[in-house]
């Protein structure tokens, strides 16, 4: 299996095995304030703290001895879901190795991740993830999942039901970057992302407050009912 | 046009129910066969395939077994990409999509009969069809070269054996050499394309050849990025690289291919390797088939890419003359999709929606410098008229440049899996 070959070296084994026996002693293998500020390259897509739910990708809390691809209803890549059935369960060693290089662990992955090459970086990540992985009434009250970049939309636009047929034409430009099938290279994943989170992304880049000179121009010709239908239409691609 | 949304979804309950009904018993499918198996033909063959379930029968004409793309060959040239890696082959679109392939040139076209004509001799019928044959060289629109010289100075504007050939002449440039640039009149296929390939030429000779210099000889004014160009030039190859415009005689220009010799405006300069890039025009089985005026190019109705002359023709990506879109493989490829659904509506009644267009190309100029320039368009009824545009900015940092770079690679994959399935 490819992810066991990935796991780290004995030493980082040995600090983890002592860190799991204690329940507070995740912090002892990193700095959660810094993970703090590093879980802003995370918290695009994902979710976690209290009431956390599935995004673009699915929510962290209890991610520590989770197995892989195992949350109801998420829509996984065929990659991380075979890992899943062949026993990956997320721990510091093989979350380690995950962040630090999404699609050499998995392949087929459709985290649109490059990787965080610091290990220091990865440690204080993942105490800070550590935190939300206890009994509940452990878990930090702070949300810290706010983002600037989500814009002010109104309920109607939200409500929006988007024609998923419109959204195919429609799509068919988007589709010259974006690879249907969820792969990317340079170019995130946009297959089977939720809804909401497509139309907030996509008025964001209308509204100039996400920067990507391409998608500003894109969503700048897109009308509510067309980025409704794209949600819907890239919501429900098979991969 | 704003879309009635119950309307929508009737016809297309409509359109479900005709393809799941079995085709009537003698009555053929209607007959979409493409010219061209590049950016824009086999994008329009792919969709029209995928998108119509069988309903249309969809054949593709292209004479190459495995096709070179042209964007990305400079980064071939540069080092940063194989030769393989620019290969792609039509397997996919023939096993997953259904698609007829006929490996032969088109070499006519009979508008009254509906009939194209191969060069094998053989005849295909059509009840629709596109022409997408990409660009050819203008005669004598550089004194001294044509298409048998070069061997000699190489045009390297169609992917293929030329660029290699290309790429192994700069390679054994002799040491301190000069490469020339003859750089083509407007309009052509991808604008920024001869300045990033001096770009390439120049990262090639820096690690190779640093005291080597380049020449261009350009008959334009002003270039696409140049800006960006003239400021990555100026900080990764400084000194290496000298442009002579039209003011000194850059459009007055002859090559002597037998003797390396090229010639501005009466000064004769001996060169080691030189690129001629002519002036442009229509492929030639876009004016065998009677489709282009006197531009040279295909005019189109900007709604469909059908041509204006029969609009039972569409013709795509360089070969028309659409109004400001550039001639770009992902120009092409945005085009291609807007002719797949007015043919698909056209031949079975799905549904039409307006057109939309768009477009960016990228350019490397050093390793981890990558920059890009596009917008985006709409149809009006005289021309593809551009609508709102970006372009990278100077002095960026390194780490957008880089970013950028590798956008475009996510690009190429992209597209290339968009177009060849």
């Amino acid at each position: 299996m490819k992810w066991v070959g990935q796991i780290r070296g004995l030493s980082v084994s040995l600090t983890i095995a002592v860190a799991m026996a204690t329940p507070l002693a995740a912090a002892e293998t990193g700095d959660v304030e810094r993970g703090a500020q590093l879980w802003s390259q995370c918290s695009g897509c994902h979710r976690i703290g209290p009431d956390a739910k599935n995004a673009i990708g699915p929510h962290l809390n209890g991610v520590f001895g989770r197995k892989a691809a195992s949350i109801e209803g998420f829509p996984y890549s065929r990659s991380l879901t075979r890992a899943g059935r062949d026993g990956l369960v997320w721990t510091f060693e093989t979350l380690d190795a995950y962040i630090e290089n999404p699609r050499v662990f998995a392949s087929g992955t459709r985290m649109s991740y490059p990787g965080m090459k610091d290990a220091q970086d990865r440690q204080d990540l993942l105490a800070f993830l550590r935190q939300y992985s206890d009994k509940p009434r452990d878990i930090p009250e702070a949300e810290p999942t706010a983002r600037p970049d989500n814009p002010d939309l109104s309920p109607e636009i939200l409500a929006l039901k988007g024609d998923p047929e419109y959204g195919e034409y429609l799509a068919a430009e988007c589709k010259t970057c974006h690879r249907a099938d969820g792969s990317d290279q340079g170019i995130p994943s946009i297959t089977r992302w939720p809804e909401e989170d497509f139309v907030l992304a996509m008025h964001a880049y209308k509204q100039k407050l996400r920067p990507h000179p391409v998608m500003q121009m894109i969503a700048s010709r897109l009308g509510d009912e067309e980025i409704a239908g794209l949600a819907a239409y890239f919501a429900t691609l098979e991969e | 046009m704003r879309l009635n949304r119950r309307l929508f979804l009737g016809s297309a309950a409509a359109t479900g129910a005709m393809i799941a009904a079995p085709a009537v018993l003698g009555q053929a499918r209607p007959r979409l066969v493409v010219i061209g198996g590049g950016a824009g033909g086999a994008t329009c063959a792919r969709y029209v395939a995928k998108d119509s379930d069988g309903a249309i029968d969809v054949t593709l004409i292209e004479p190459s077994e495995v096709y070179y793309t042209c964007f990305f060959s400079n980064l071939y040239l540069g080092g940063f990409r194989t030769f393989e890696s620019l290969a792609h082959r039509y397997d996919k679109l023939a096993n997953d999509y259904g698609i007829r392939l006929i490996r032969d040139m088109a070499a006519g076209v009979d508008r009254e009969a509906r009939v194209v004509t191969l060069a094998g001799g053989e005849t295909v019928e059509y009840d629709r069809l596109v022409i997408a044959p990409g660009i050819d060289f203008r005669e004598g629109s550089v004194p001294g070269w044509d298409l048998s010289k070069a061997d000699i100075m190489p045009h390297a504007y169609k992917a293929g054996p030329q660029t290699q050939l290309l790429k192994s002449q700069v390679e054994s440039m002799r040491e301190g050499g000069l490469f020339c640039m003859i750089a083509p009149p407007n309009p052509y296929r991808c604008p920024p394309g001869p300045y990033e390939r001096v770009s390439m030429v120049a990262h090639l000779l820096k690690e190779k050849n640093p005291s080597a210099k380049i020449l261009i000889v350009d008959p334009k004014p002003k270039f696409s990025k140049q800006a960006l160009f003239e400021e990555g030039w100026q900080k990764h190859y400084p000194g290496m690289i000298d442009r002579i415009g039209p003011d000194f005689g850059g459009d007055k220009v002859e090559v002597r291919p037998e003797t390396m010799e090229v010639v501005i405006d009466g000064d004769v300069q001996k060169v080691d390797v030189c690129n001629v890039i002519p002036a442009q025009k229509a492929g030639a089985i876009a004016t065998a088939a009677g489709v282009t005026d006197d531009s040279g190019w295909a005019p189109v109705d900007p709604h469909s890419m059908a041509s204006r002359v029969d609009s039972n023709i569409y013709v795509l990506g360089d070969s028309s003359a659409q109004g400001d879109m550039p001639k770009s493989g992902f120009a092409a490829n945005s085009q291609a999709k807007v002719a797949a659904m007015d043919i698909r509506s056209q031949l079975i009644g799905s549904k039409r929606f307006p057109a939309r267009y768009s477009n960016t190309c990228w350019s490397l100029i050093d390793t981890d410098d990558g920059i890009k320039v596009g917008a985006s368009y709409e149809a009006t009824d005289e021309k593809i008229a551009s609508v709102s545009s970006f372009i990278s900015q100077t002095g960026e940092p390194a780490d957008l440049r880089k970013a950028t770079y590798e956008e475009s690679l996510g690009w190429y994959a992209g597209i290339t899996a968009d177009i060849f399935g």
